[in-house]
């Protein structure tokens, strides 16, 4: 799950990591209440809230002069889409706004902490060239990133922070910073249960301060069970409506171009399906892992999610059953077929456990399905019938 | 032959008295394997599915001889039963939970890799392991096995179910399957089963099934290119997946260019791997592979 910036920032804050000062704001008269509040004069930044990177280049960030400046960019972002080259055409909702007083930069860095899986270790990331793009340094000038591994047995070690402190090329006091925010970065992160951690840019202030201008947050949603003042944090706005749905039922939901509607158990099986679709000139409509415990009434909510889609001209569901047995997908399929009474071509394969009782229900059903006895023959009828 | 689990191991269940846990036992039992009791924490001494329940993993190991355990207990406390099985003594832990925290698993990993090096764990959310006609721990459909001579890696459940259900169908069988799952922090990976399927005498071709993402099919091409021997046929899901919701910029960067669709199938080309297109071709490629001359 991600949060917003100004949740991440008032968690920084709780961990004591420096943030610039700053206010959240969700109307336009609370955003020149909350910049009056701040500083009694111009300028203020402006920076939108949405769960997406590129935001400066597309206009969500920006430095006002004045109170009237402040409003209308205010009115001008909240409530609107912004467009960035990570949000695709259709753009992403702003929720809200982050009204901050500017910070007098010296020099930008990037950090984070993630989860790496070959090393199964969590790492910290920081370049001197911060405020990029980080696929770019890492792909342009490698030399410019250093990384380090963390031992879960020992923890974050001061010899570590110094290593990276003196590849940001820092000076005494700027260390000393830093070591104490790294430390205190590595709690946030086990005791939040991130995934990740990203700040871009860290930077240092021209009185020598080092600031965490931004913050990104990703907290493993298995996780999310055990943090209650975190699950609060959620937005819905932020995700396509169908997906928001699809995770209300503990579905894996993507919503993609193409107008193959698939419902799949496993994610390896989903995504091989969406190959083969296209492997016969098809394009799937959508990215749909069922899981494994799923009952009747939750294969019916994933017909009627992929079905919401008005792209969609034919519906391919693929089901190998191990945990999930196929009689029980076949009651759901017959279930959602008769409740939303499409007209839309199904075509069915199942294979696995009970597919001799799965495949009789269907039979039984007096539904025109079209049932398929491969993954092969199942991607090649769909992808017949989606063009009639 | 087979790797890690055969006609002779001993098994018990964790969350044995639960929806899941009773299912999966019944479908084991039915199909041959030596299930000998199950473990849940305060019905030690009742009977279920006509076995002893256990309190702790100890007792049972003490009083079976168990030296495996497939483990269905809630993701709040699969990592527990994790580390409680491997100090029990259990060195083969398969661990079909989906759902664990993955700051969980890093301890766990690091623990059984300190503590527990003989320990084998599987998983977490994987089908778990089958050496066919012999010993079903985990929920894949036990009839779609054959017993045979191709050994089979996966990090998808239901994927590893296709190439199962080819191998059948074409006559090879299977060796051993294991389904090593796909969470960030998991016990096997593809090198370990590897090196298990060359050093089997049983298996004479290897079947590898990967995703899109991480670095695992990478280093198992740099370990297939120097180690072993026999062939391997790969198939990659998502590869023509578009590029998926970013958890952010970091996620690419460690990779440092690895983890592409494309990347994964050079580095695997290179080490002599054949690499199925569609999975529908996985058995007709292992065939080829295993046919003299072909």
């Amino acid at each position: 799950m991600n949060i917003h910036e100004y949740q991440a920032k008032k968690i920084f804050a709780d961990y004591g990591i420096p943030i610039p000062l700053g206010l959240p704001a969700f109307t336009v008269a609370e955003a020149v209440q909350r910049a009056e509040s701040l500083s009694n004069s111009a300028p203020w930044m402006i920076k939108a809230q949405l769960h997406s990177g590129g935001r400066g280049k597309a206009g969500g960030v920006q430095k006002v002069h004045s109170l009237q400046d402040l409003s209308n960019v205010a009115q001008k972002l909240l409530g609107s889409r912004l467009v960035t080259h990570q949000t695709g055409a259709q753009g992403q909702w702003v929720s809200g706004l982050l009204i901050e007083v500017p910070t007098a930069i010296d020099k930008e860095f990037y950090l984070s902490f993630l989860i790496d899986r070959s090393q199964q270790r969590i790492v910290i990331i920081a370049s001197i060239a911060g405020g990029m793009d980080i696929e770019q340094v890492a792909a342009q000038s490698p030399d410019k990133i250093i990384q380090r591994t963390i031992d879960p047995i020992v923890g974050i070690q001061e010899y570590q922070c110094r290593e990276i402190a003196f590849a940001l090329q820092l000076n005494t006091d700027q260390r000393r910073q830093l070591s104490g925010i790294l430390k205190a970065l590595y709690r946030l992160f086990l005791e939040n249960d991130l995934n990740l951690l990203e700040i871009n840019p860290l930077v240092t202030t021209q009185s020598g301060q080092l600031l965490a201008l931004d913050a990104k947050l990703t907290i493993d949603d298995n996780a999310l069970y055990r943090h209650s003042e975190l699950q609060s944090l959620y937005d819905a706005t932020q995700q396509d409506e169908k997906e928001h749905n699809a995770r209300q039922f503990d579905l894996n939901y993507i919503a993609l171009d193409g107008n193959i509607a698939c419902m799949v158990n496993g994610a390896g099986l989903a995504m091989a399906t969406m190959d083969v679709i296209k492997l016969h000139g098809g394009e799937p409509a959508n990215f749909l892992d069922v899981g494994g415990n799923t009952t009747a009434d939750r294969v019916t909510e994933a017909f009627k999610i992929i079905l919401s889609d008005p792209k969609v001209t034919a519906i391919l569901i693929n089901i190998f059953g191990g945990i999930v047995r196929c009689d029980l997908i076949a009651a759901g399929v017959i279930q959602a077929v008769k409740e939303t009474a499409t007209q839309l071509p199904v075509v069915v394969r199942l294979e696995g456990t009970n597919v001799e009782q799965g495949k009789n229900l269907l039979k039984e059903s007096g539904l025109t399905l079209i049932p398929a006895d491969n993954l092969d023959e199942a991607a090649q009828k769909a992808v017949q019938l989606s063009r009639h | 032959m087979s790797i890690l689990v055969d006609q002779h191991t001993r098994v018990i269940c964790q969350g044995f008295t639960g929806k899941q846990g009773t299912f999966h036992s019944e479908q084991a039992l039915k199909y041959g394997t030596q299930l000998v009791g199950g473990v849940t924490p305060g019905r030690g001494g009742q009977t279920h599915l006509n076995l002893p329940v256990f309190d702790t993993v100890r007792q049972a190991v003490e009083a079976t001889g168990a030296s495996a355990t497939m483990i269905y207990v809630p993701a709040p406390f699969a990592a527990d039963a994790i580390l409680e099985a491997a100090d029990a003594g259990i060195t083969v832990i398969a661990c079909i939970t989906e759902g664990i925290p993955v700051l969980d698993m890093l301890q766990v990993k690091t623990t059984l890799t300190q503590n527990y090096p003989k320990t084998h764990l599987i998983g977490p959310n994987c089908p778990g392991i089958i050496t066919p006609g012999a010993c079903k721990i985990g929920i894949m459909p036990g009839p779609i096995h054959l017993p045979g001579k191709i050994g089979i890696v996966s990090r998808s459940g239901t994927l590893t179910y296709e190439a199962v259900k080819q191998t059948t169908q074409n006559g090879l069988g299977q060796s051993t399957c294991i389904g090593i799952g796909g969470d960030p922090i998991q016990g096997m990976n593809f090198v370990d089963c590897l090196a298990l399927f060359q050093a089997d005498p049983g298996t004479e071709g290897i079947v590898m099934v990967g995703e899109i993402g991480g670095t695992a099919e990478e280093e198992a091409a740099a370990y297939i290119q120097t180690q072993v021997t026999k062939p391997v046929v790969a198939y990659i899901a998502g590869l023509t997946a578009p590029h998926g919701k970013r958890m952010g910029h970091a996620g690419a960067i460690i990779a440092g260019g690895k983890g592409t669709a494309l990347g994964k199938l050079q580095a695997l080309q290179q080490a002599g791997v054949t690499i199925a297109r569609s999975p529908t071709d996985i058995g007709k490629c292992i065939k080829i592979r295993l046919t003299p001359n072909g």
